[in-house]
């Protein structure tokens, strides 16, 4: 009786070159229990994170220290369940929210960027400012002029077009938490949208996505928005009919050096 | 025991035919407007159609509207369009392509005689595949709304859809699996190992198929090569998919990048297609350079579509139609281009279309049952996101019903956790449990190389693997 149960798999040497869930072994023909217990684990976690709270206060305090002229706004959706079942109201800012970009001086900005909160606060939390940061130098470099930034809570992508018009920018990126996946509750995606008003679809939007540890790196991401950036303004679209080719420009597969400021 | 007065749904017909439709029910006349309010009201209780202000207002007024729709002829279908044959493609074509003389057999029918019909021995797996081009998606729509899941079973079960490229996917008895290699950063070892994985668990008969987190052209070449390379230097007797946009895939091909199948997701109206960036007429060009490229061994089915209820709501081009009836228009779309794969990604768009587990495993049942009707090899991504109400007990229950059903393929994902998607579906061992627990094979092809490299024994399921087997040496 002593018999192993468990059949490992003889390719274990190479789970190290993903994270994805391979060589697991097999009890019988279905999962061992110890892979069932760890999943359900990473479950439970990824659950949790969809409901974190969106620190906003904290964010507009760090965007404000880098002299962002940070503007803190409200979706149409008063709380996390509204949220989750109305996404059309996650689209659309509060009156308030609308008080306030109208407020702001207009000054025809090149872009405006929103940072929202989206399925994981922790992903904002841990991936904006990083980004932001290794993008403002490329924003210094070509010149652009940006709007006050915004932090959006219980916010979708869309809303970033209300906003982008609000602000009369020519260009919106929208930083947002993606879904929480189980290994990676903390992902942020970026979607940078054209002449943004509220309508657009998403065939015309650019996605960069999987920012994260392990994912895309924050300054590849910043390097990838720079170039679409450019070229979005240079051609005048985004979507579809702006293919990412800025690959052609790394360098041994990373971002090229700033030219100096 | 004595019933209600059921009167038959009476649909007033006016100046230009339109309803509204009612019924009395003991001392309650209900009213449906016209007929996709009475298809919204007939729908089972879904989050999407009470998103759009469309569901039924009570459990009552659902149960009303689905005896007032079971009354409905058939043929209403050919001459009401829930979404306007002049602003909408999809419906052009529906309408344009019915096949009249296919639909001769059941065009005396009304919605509930139909079901009656499929359930009928009379409904053989020949008359269903004969029947198929004479219904339109909105009649199969109508019927699996006044359907039980075993009704929505037992029916797909009797139809039979077989596909070709480089395998024959879609016989009786078998259950193919998309090998889903995903990577968060497209990084080719890291692609190269999942795939190893997946074949080593006998997975991947219906595709090789990666969603890359990139669109640069570069890289999804690299991709395409990579998976490519596996399947020539091993010889394998399945296809391979980048799914990436198919303006990106025919870019691809007008450079010699080596492309098996054009994937593209699709959506039942003109306007949802746009906010995929995809019309007809893109969808035939990109089907037209494929099968121009003539990779397939066996057969020429090229394309791959993805679909899933709520995705025209999404893009807020529902014309007020409910979400499962617009899933049924995307398959037409999907047939016109004679697909070798169709999956909805039954619960990846999240808990405002699809609440919870009961909500998607009753959805993935009549995506099922409506594809198959109309003649699609349809399969499902049995799956949910961390925000819906669902976990892997309710995959387990729709994996289990679907492969009774005898759905085309399903998803074979390392652990069922997709690593970028970022969403659950089903694992190589799900699919080797389904195949224990039902007798499934593989499609031929694909079982028989399996056996020669020694990775499944002679009844199907794997083996050990020594060292010494052709697909660990090559990976080294």
């Amino acid at each position: 009786m002593d018999k192993p149960t468990v059949t490992p798999d003889a390719w274990a040497h190479l789970a190290a070159a993903t994270p994805a869930r391979i060589a697991l072994g097999r009890a019988g023909d279905s999962l061992p229990a110890a892979e069932v217990l760890r999943f359900a684990l990473a479950h439970a976690q990824a659950r949790d994170a969809v409901h974190t709270p969106f620190d906003a206060i904290g964010l507009v305090e760090q965007l404000a220290a880098l002299d962002l002229a940070p503007v803190a706004v409200h979706s149409a959706a008063p709380d996390r369940a509204t949220y989750l079942n109305r996404p059309d109201l996650g689209r659309l800012l509060d009156p308030a929210g609308r008080q306030a970009l109208a407020a702001l001086p207009t000054t025809s900005p090149d872009l405006a960027i929103i940072i929202a909160d989206g399925l994981s606060a922790t992903a904002v939390h841990r991936q904006a400012l990083p980004l932001l940061t290794a993008f403002l130098p490329w924003v210094r470099q070509e010149g652009r002029r940006l709007a006050p930034v915004v932090v959006a809570s219980q916010a979708r992508v869309a809303l970033g077009d209300a906003v982008g018009q609000a602000l009369g920018a020519r260009a919106v990126a929208v930083l947002i938490g993606e879904r929480p996946g189980l290994s990676a509750p903390d992902s942020l995606g970026v979607y940078l949208t054209l002449n943004p008003a509220p309508g657009r679809l998403d065939a015309e939007r650019n996605c960069l996505s999987n920012i994260r540890d392990g994912g895309l790196s924050h300054d590849l991401a910043a390097f990838k928005l720079a170039w679409l950036l450019r070229q979005a303004l240079r051609r005048q679209v985004t979507g579809v009919a702006l293919k990412d080719e800025s690959d052609r420009l790394l360098v041994d597969g990373s971002s090229p050096m700033l030219l100096a400021d | 025991m004595i019933g209600p007065a059921v009167n038959p749904c009476e649909g007033d017909v006016g100046l230009v035919g339109r309803a509204p439709y009612r019924i009395a029910l003991g001392a309650r006349t209900w009213t449906f407007a016209d007929l996709k309010d009475l298809m919204a009201k007939a729908t089972p209780p879904r989050s999407g159609d009470r998103l759009a202000g469309i569901a039924a207002q009570s459990a009552e007024e659902n149960v009303a509207a689905k005896m007032c729709l079971a009354d409905l002829p058939l043929k209403t279908f050919l001459t009401e369009a829930l979404v306007p044959y002049e602003e909408d493609e999809v419906t052009r074509l529906i309408l344009d392509r019915h096949d009249a003389a296919a639909f001769a057999p059941v065009s005396h029918l009304t919605v509930g005689g139909f079901r009656d019909y499929l359930l009928s021995d009379q409904a053989t797996t020949d008359a269903l595949a004969a029947l198929a081009p004479g219904l339109t998606p909105e009649m199969a729509a109508a019927v699996s709304k006044i359907m039980r899941n075993q009704d929505l079973i037992l029916a797909a079960r009797k139809c039979t859809v077989v596909t070709r490229f480089r395998n024959t996917i879609g016989l009786p008895g078998t259950l193919a699996v998309r090998l889903q290699p995903n990577h968060p950063a497209d990084d080719p070892a890291g692609v190269a190992a999942s795939i190893l994985d997946g074949l080593l668990y006998g997975c991947g008969d219906a595709v090789i198929g990666l969603n890359p987190v990139s669109d640069s052209l570069s890289v999804l070449a690299d991709l395409a090569r990579l998976i490519d390379g596996v399947i020539q230097r091993f010889a394998i007797p399945t296809q391979a998919c980048i799914l990436t946009h198919v303006t990106t895939s025919i870019e691809l091909m007008n450079r010699g990048v080596p492309l098996d199948l054009v994937f593209q997701s699709v959506a039942g109206t003109q306007a949802a297609n746009q906010g995929f960036g995809v019309s007809l007429a893109l969808l035939r060009e990109g089907m037209e350079a494929a099968q121009a490229l003539k990779r397939g061994t066996v057969g020429d089915h090229v394309m791959y579509f993805e679909t899933g209820q709520g995705s025209a709501l999404s893009a807020g081009a529902h014309h007020g139609v409910d979400q499962q009836t617009l899933e049924a228009r995307a398959y037409a779309v999907a047939r016109e281009f004679r697909p070798l794969l169709v999956n909805t990604v039954v619960g990846f768009i999240g808990p405002e279309y699809l609440y919870d587990g009961k909500q998607i495993i009753r959805a993935g049942l009549e995506d099922h049952f409506c594809g198959k009707l109309l003649g699609l090899p349809l399969g499902c991504d049995v799956c949910y996101t961390n925000h819906a109400e669902a976990d892997q007990d309710d995959m387990d229950t729709l994996l289990t019903l679907l492969a009774t059903a005898g759905v085309s393929y399903v998803m074979g994902v390392p652990g069922a956790d997709d690593v970028m998607l970022n969403y659950q579906s089903t694992s190589f061992h799900d699919a080797l449990y389904v195949r224990r627990l039902l007798g499934l094979k593989r499609a031929p092809e694909f079982e028989a190389w399996l056996a020669a490299l020694g990775i499944t024994g002679a009844d199907g399921r794997p083996l050990p693997q020594p060292p010494s087997q052709p697909l660990l040496r090559g990976w080294r």
